[in-house]
C-alpha cells in the first residue's frame, strides 16, 4: 500500500509515465489506484512524431501493469518521509 | 465494494468516467483500436461498440472497420478520451483504402525483414 498512498499523495503534479513499449506521456497526474493504474490529464506525448494518433488524446487512463517507470518532479520526492514509511510498514505497523 | 456515485465517478480511477465515449484503445501488439465505451471491469476487460483499427504506415492510415469488440484487460496498455475538437491527425498524413494500406504495411514487413537478414549477415563485422 506504501507506493499506493505515496503516488495519491503526488495527484496534481506533473509526472512523466514511460511505458514497457517506450511510450512515454507527460501530464498532470489526476488519479492512481491500488493496482497502480493511472490516470493524466492535459497529455502529451514526449515523441510526438513517432506517435501522431495521440495527437488528439487529452486525457488517458494507463494501466499499472504496463508502466514501466513514473518520472516524478524533484520536489514531490521527500526520501525521509519514505524511509520512514517503508521501515513502518517493514514493522507491519 | 459499493457503486461510486455519479460525483466522485471523475475524481477516482475507474473507467467509468469514459463511459458512452469515444476513445482510442492501445493495445500490447501495438494495434490501435477506437470506439466507444460500452462495458468495463476492474481488469480493464472492456467492450468497445462500433470498434476500428487505425492502421498507420508512415504518412499513410486507414480505419477498417470490425463491429463489436471485447477486449481482454490485460493486452490494454493506455485507453485515451478523443478530443473531438481537435484535429485526429497532423495534417500530412492521408486516408487511404484498406487495400492499400495493406499494401503499404506488407512493403514495410519486408522491408524490416531485409533489414533483419542484412544485419544478420553483417554481424561478422562487429558493430553497433
Amino acid at each position: 500500500m506504501l507506493f499506493f498512498s505515496y503516488f495519491k499523495d503526488l495527484v496534481g503534479r506533473e509526472v512523466t509515465v514511460e511505458l514497457k513499449n517506450d511510450l512515454a506521456i507527460r501530464g498532470t497526474l489526476h488519479s492512481v489506484d491500488q493496482y497502480l493504474n493511472i490516470k493524466l490529464e492535459n497529455t502529451r506525448v514526449v515523441d510526438q512524431d513517432k506517435y501522431p494518433h495521440m495527437l488528439s488524446v487529452r486525457n488517458c487512463f494507463i494501466r499499472g501493469s504496463v508502466v514501466r517507470y513514473v518520472q516524478l518532479p524533484p520536489e514531490g520526492v521527500d526520501i525521509e518521509l519514505l524511509h520512514d514509511a517503508t521501515r513502518r510498514e517493514a514493522r507491519g505497523g | 465494494m459499493s457503486w461510486a456515485g455519479p460525483e466522485d465517478i471523475y475524481l477516482s480511477t475507474s473507467l467509468a468516467s469514459y463511459l458512452d465515449k469515444k476513445l482510442l484503445v492501445l493495445l500490447r501488439d501495438g494495434r490501435k483500436l477506437m470506439g466507444t465505451l460500452r462495458s468495463f471491469d476492474q481488469f480493464a476487460n472492456a467492450v468497445l461498440e462500433g470498434a476500428c483499427e487505425r492502421v498507420i504506415v508512415g504518412d499513410l492510415y486507414c480505419d477498417i472497420p470490425l463491429g463489436l469488440y471485447v477486449i481482454r484487460g490485460e493486452n490494454v496498455v493506455l485507453i485515451g478520451e478523443l478530443d473531438l475538437e481537435r484535429e485526429e491527425l497532423p495534417e500530412h498524413m492521408t486516408r487511404v483504402s484498406t487495400e492499400e494500406i495493406k499494401r503499404a504495411q506488407k512493403a514495410e514487413r519486408e522491408a524490416s525483414d531485409l533489414k533483419g537478414t542484412m544485419r544478420k549477415r553483417m554481424e561478422f563485422l562487429d558493430f553497433d
